[in-house]
């Protein structure tokens, strides 16, 4: 079991989505957040004054996958998130050490769907 | 006892003393007349209403801002503001001398700036300008609704000089300025055709020739929704606009004295039942469709009731308006479904409210106005025959057609020069971002996904 956590574009998210579906993993939360990598940001302006932005728009997925999804998972969220250009994200996998469904109780590989 | 006496003391000296002083003032500059008087409570009333009417461009702003996303907030209040800022400056250098201008049957060409202008009312020149600026700007804000979150500012930005200028003005001229509709006995009395039919049209066109948001419709046909993200703000917007129609309709008496006394108190008694109607219609109408009270479609059908009594509301009883404005909201859900159907994104509902509810207002004229209260003919329901709602007909379809070409034509153009659309990119991330370098929520998360 694992858990992966992408964090992406923000205009990325309905073609991720998209292409998860498609991989059959439906479950996953979405967050909004702010973040930078490697790149600069860009520059906006506010009457007059330039202002430097360099924590961009971004949006987190959190997916609990079992193992045999784990690449078909990556590979989806790339495929949705990749545009070529700086910015278009990082993902990690982590170990998952128990899961549990809140509304059967079930434990362990069973509730990751 | 002294004080009462030095009080009349000096009420007996100074009293003749005022009246000898006023006597005096007297022979400089004649008392004012009655018609004096009138005039001036006349001239109020119009720039009052005129101020109403512009308060209106804050109800369209609302509205727009809050039936689309945060993401291009910016945008669209640039838009709204903008294209007041433009069609005001246009109608005062060449629109207004087109509408009111002497000249032909089809357009006025004197008064340039408002140089030997001509006035066809009975309040002075700018006032009865301003009155009619704000009208003009009003047809040209509807369209930026139909064309939001995907239209290049710059695009929207060439349009705005052109309308106010050449297009809205040519309309005006056959209406009210005197030109050949009025000549037939067409009547339009605030503008259901003139204004709202107009700007409906064009928001039509524009909305065609843009093409529909990324995502509105689904590979199988079918309409997603986009939802707006500030409902209270598109209510405030409403409220606004509805409080201003309050200006819209009864200003356009352009008096309130000798007959006008009554006809403008009929006039707001009719906007006021119209706007009742078609918000409660449009709401039993969505209910019944769709199984729940959209909010939205109230809003809608509230400004529905209101396009459509627009035209009618001096000439026809407030029993009427109530129908008229039902019948309004009722068509608004209908057209927006309309609409759906074809493929035609307009994200606030602009042309089912302005388009298909301004051609209906001005068609009912046809069908409950009555002769008496100052329509060349009876209508149909008042034993006028077809005649009146024949001359309504023509000019809906005069106007319309007038409309629809110029404006397809100037869309054509400036797709050619600039473009009308922005890049896909561009509208995934918010237009704020890219066309105004600036962001509408800066303190909050908002989530630029959708």
């Amino acid at each position: 079991m694992k858990l992966i956590i992408a964090y992406v574009k923000p205009e990325r998210l309905n073609d991720v989505k998209q292409a998860l579906y498609e991989a059959q993993v439906y479950n996953m939360s979405v967050t909004n957040i702010v973040g930078s990598g490697r790149q600069r940001g860009y520059s906006e302006t506010y009457r007059g004054a330039e202002m430097e932005v360099n924590l961009l728009k971004k949006v987190r997925l959190e997916i609990g996958v079992n193992d045999d999804f784990v690449q078909p998972a990556i590979d989806a969220i790339t495929r949705g998130a990749r545009t070529g250009q700086i910015g278009d994200g990082v993902l990690f996998v982590l170990p998952v050490e128990q899961a549990l469904r809140i509304r059967t109780g079930e434990l362990g590989p069973p509730a990751m769907g | 006892m002294s004080k009462r006496l030095t009080a009349w003391g000096a009420t007996l000296v100074g009293l003749p003393l005022m009246l000898a002083t006023t006597a005096l003032a007297d022979d400089a500059k004649p008392a004012p007349t009655i018609t004096d008087v009138a005039t001036a409570v006349d001239t109020l009333w119009v720039l009052v209403t005129a101020f109403l009417v512009f308060f209106m461009q804050a109800g369209f702003a609302c509205v727009e801002a809050g039936f689309t996303r945060a993401k291009n907030v910016c945008n669209i209040l640039a838009k709204n503001f903008i294209d007041f800022c433009v069609s005001s400056l246009m109608f005062f250098l060449i629109g207004y001398a087109i509408m009111f201008g002497e000249g032909n049957d089809w357009l006025g060409w004197t008064g340039f700036a408002l140089s030997d202008a001509k006035n066809p009312s009975g309040v002075p020149l700018y006032a009865y300008w301003l009155f009619q600026a704000v009208f003009a700007g009003t047809a040209a804000t509807i369209v930026s609704g139909a064309m939001a979150e995907r239209t290049k500012f710059i695009a929207y930005l060439l349009y705005t000089f052109v309308i106010s200028a050449f297009i809205y003005p040519v309309i005006g001229h056959w209406t009210w300025g005197g030109g050949w509709l009025s000549g037939l006995g067409f009547a339009d009395f605030a503008g259901s055709t003139v204004v709202h039919a107009t700007g409906g049209w064009m928001a039509l066109v524009g909305a065609m020739m843009l093409g529909p948001r990324i995502g509105k419709y689904g590979p199988d046909g079918k309409a997603k929704a986009i939802t707006g993200h500030n409902l209270p703000l598109a209510a405030l917007g409403v409220m606004i606009l509805w409080f201003g129609w309050f200006g819209f309709n009864p200003g356009s008496t352009l008096g309130v004295n000798g007959a006008n006394t009554e006809a403008v108190a009929l006039v707001a008694a009719n906007t006021a039942l119209a706007a009742a109607a078609g918000g409660l219609f449009a709401t039993i109408a969505v209910w019944m469709i769709y199984g729940k009270p959209d909010v939205s479609m109230l809003f809608n059908g509230v400004l529905a009731g209101l396009v459509a009594i627009t035209a009618p509301c001096a000439y026809v009883s407030p029993a009427a308006s109530i129908v008229i404005g039902a019948i309004g909201g009722v068509l608004v859900v209908l057209g927006v479904m309309l609409l759906d159907k074809l493929h035609i994104d307009d994200p606030v509902g602009a042309v089912p409210v302005h388009c298909l509810n301004g051609v209906w207002g001005t068609l009912a004229v046809g069908v409950w106005g009555q002769k008496a209260l100052g329509l060349a003919n009876d209508g149909l329901l008042h034993g006028g025959g077809l005649g009146q709602l024949g001359v309504q007909a023509l000019g809906v379809i005069a106007c319309g057609a007038y409309a629809v070409i110029s404006m397809a034509i100037v869309f054509a153009i400036i797709r050619a020069i600039v473009g009308l659309r922005v890049t896909p990119e561009e509208e995934l991330r918010g237009l704020d971002i890219d066309e105004h370098g600036m962001e509408g929520y800066a303190d909050f998360q908002i989530f630029t996904t959708r």
